[in-house]
């Protein structure tokens, strides 16, 4: 496998704290990427940093690299637009815009100029398949995103950044907010969704991690303490912190 | 004293407290009424007022009024909204915008006759636009503007910041996301205020005495071109508005009839802003509806 995101020695600070310390990681390309660890390790700001959700953050700093595709994301002719529409994002609560199922989806198309509506039409049908919520949604499109179920809307907003067409979906704990049910069905998407894109998860939940992703990424303190393929992590991690995480011994 | 006596004095004393104010709202709307709406007929609202004789109307004056709030709408809006974007959305927060805020408040607190007099000294006569409705509208613009500010900034603020970052996190610019989905969010909020604040246009007159004048010329309603002196859609003339109108009858009103008149027209001011308030509050739901596609 090739690994398509590239992080190297990357340093990041909230003004004088710093969150992530010397990260090093090599994602590989159509796999799910699953990063686990306790509360405030930094496991949010790495993601954040993968789409530059960080730059509106005043006082944060950078230092090291990330390369997706081999290109370096913080070199100062990237585009962070484009960036952005090739690494879309997935909250962890479900946030459609107010506005009608369609129109959630068909929104990043439009707004990145296309008018045509068979296209548009097209769009939507394609995401929401993708997001395999097409048949619970296909009758009432035109009714409003907000009255649809969290599992629904969480899905919902799946297909909304599928319809830019990303090459990676992050995802911050996507399913927290969610019943067993709909975490099961985001879970089985995830791995259809593998098959086309790169995912990166975060999730608080060792059960999840270890039945989805293909590889884990266990954090502590800003430092990644160890990476390595989900399987083997969770069954024979090398250090004894890992250990005791996975195991329930402490975060 | 246990807790539950301590609640229920509180509560008894919020309640007598609240009943107060209706009351005297209600006394103080009602007396305007009761002594105004007798007078109010069609022949009242379009004739136009008489200096010595009985049976004037408040024609001109009403619709001096209505033109004065569109024009200070036109100028307040635009700037107001790009000023509210800026603060909230652009501006780095610190010391500037701090500072900016502080302005802001300060100014749509000024003494309306301070802002009246200012206009006086600098719009009317430094820059030349003489007693015109141009001038009041620069002036109303003063207190409207910090206002306008301040809603759109407070309307923005309130969007979640997870529909901002949904937006952001598609690729959309900023100013996208701004326009495509927190202004539609915001818009309820911004709307609601902005209608608040035409009310207070209608309402005012000691800024208006010294810029947008105290006489109107003869108005021809026949004369839409607004280049002409007596069209009514001349920017460039003086022009009474019925709050100042209602102030000159009844400080020095010769006609037989002035207070009634000056009755009537109050009732018809109290009418107009009761009726922008409601239109404001419908109108924001409206689009609220409209845009968020809820039903
Ligand atoms: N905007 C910010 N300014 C300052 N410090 C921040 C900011 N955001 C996060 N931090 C700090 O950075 C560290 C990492 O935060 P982050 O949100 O990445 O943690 P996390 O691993 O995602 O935690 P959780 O599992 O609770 O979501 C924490 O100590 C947090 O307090
Ligand atoms: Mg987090």
């Amino acid at each position: 496998m090739q690994a398509l995101i590239d992080i190297d020695q990357l340093d990041l600070y909230y003004g004088d704290f710093q969150a992530l310390k010397k990260v090093s990681l090599d994602i590989p390309e159509k796999a799910i990427t699953a990063f686990i660890g306790p509360s405030g390790c930094g496991k949010s700001t790495l993601l954040r940093t993968l789409n530059r959700m960080n730059d509106m953050i005043p006082g944060t700093r950078i230092e090291g690299s990330i390369k997706v595709s081999g290109k370096d994301i913080y070199s100062s002719d990237v585009d962070v637009e484009t960036l952005r529409k090739k690494v879309g994002m997935v909250f962890q609560q479900p946030n459609p815009f107010p506005k009608s199922i369609y129109d959630n989806v068909a929104y990043g198309p439009r707004l990145h100029g296309i008018a045509d509506k068979q296209r548009l039409d097209e769009i939507v049908e394609s995401s929401l398949r993708a997001a395999v919520l097409w048949d619970e949604v296909k009758d009432h499109l035109k009714r409003s995103a907000l009255g649809i179920s969290g599992g629904q809307q969480q899905r919902l907003c799946i297909a909304r950044a599928l319809a830019v067409e990303p090459d990676v979906l992050l995802m911050d704990e996507s399913t927290s907010a969610l019943d067993p049910i709909s975490t099961l069905k985001i879970e089985e998407l995830a791995q259809e969704l593998k098959k086309r894109y790169t995912i990166v998860m975060v999730t608080h939940n060792m059960h999840q991690a270890a039945r989805v992703s293909n590889q884990t990424v266990f954090f502590l303190n800003g430092e990644v303490i160890e990476y390595a393929e989900t399987e083997k992590l969770f069954s024979n991690p090398v250090d004894s912190r890992t250990e005791d995480y996975i195991s329930g011994r402490f975060g | 004293m246990n807790a539950k006596t301590a609640d229920k004095i509180a509560t008894a004393l919020i309640v007598t407290i609240a009943a107060i104010i209706i009351l005297i709202l209600a006394g103080l709307l009602g007396y305007i009424l009761i002594r105004g709406v007798g007078h109010i007929s069609f022949d009242f609202l379009t004739s136009p007022p008489e200096t010595i004789r009985a049976g004037g109307g408040i024609g001109p004056q009403l619709f001096n009024s209505l033109f004065l709030l569109v024009l200070t709408m036109i100028i307040t809006i635009p700037l107001g909204l790009g000023a509210g974007i800026y603060m909230s959305e652009y501006a780095k927060p610190g010391r500037g915008t701090d500072f900016i805020r502080l302005v802001v408040e300060v100014l749509s607190s000024f003494p309306s006759i301070v802002v009246g007099l200012f206009g006086l000294l600098v719009i009317v006569n430094l820059f030349g636009f003489g007693f015109s409705l141009f001038s009041g509208a620069l002036a109303l613009t003063v207190f409207n503007l910090p206002l306008m500010v301040r809603i759109t900034e407070q309307g923005l603020k309130s969007v979640p910041r997870e529909q901002k970052e949904a937006g952001l996190a598609l690729g959309l610019s900023k100013w996208k996301t701004i326009r495509s989905i927190m202004l539609p969010i915001a818009i309820p909020v911004i709307l609601t205020g902005t209608i608040l604040a035409a009310g207070r246009v209608f309402g005012e007159a000691a800024a208006l005495l010294f810029t947008a004048g105290m006489s109107s010329p003869r108005l021809d309603f026949s004369d839409w071109n607004p280049l002409s002196p007596f069209s009514p859609l001349n920017p460039f003339r003086p022009a009474e508005t019925l709050a100042v109108h209602i102030w000159k009858i009844n400080s020095e009103g010769l006609a037989p009839d002035a207070p009634e008149i000056a009755a009537g027209a109050s009732a018809v001011l109290i009418i107009t802003v009761l009726l922008f308030n409601m239109i404001a509050r419908w109108f924001g739901r409206y689009v609220h509806r409209k845009f968020t596609a809820t039903k």
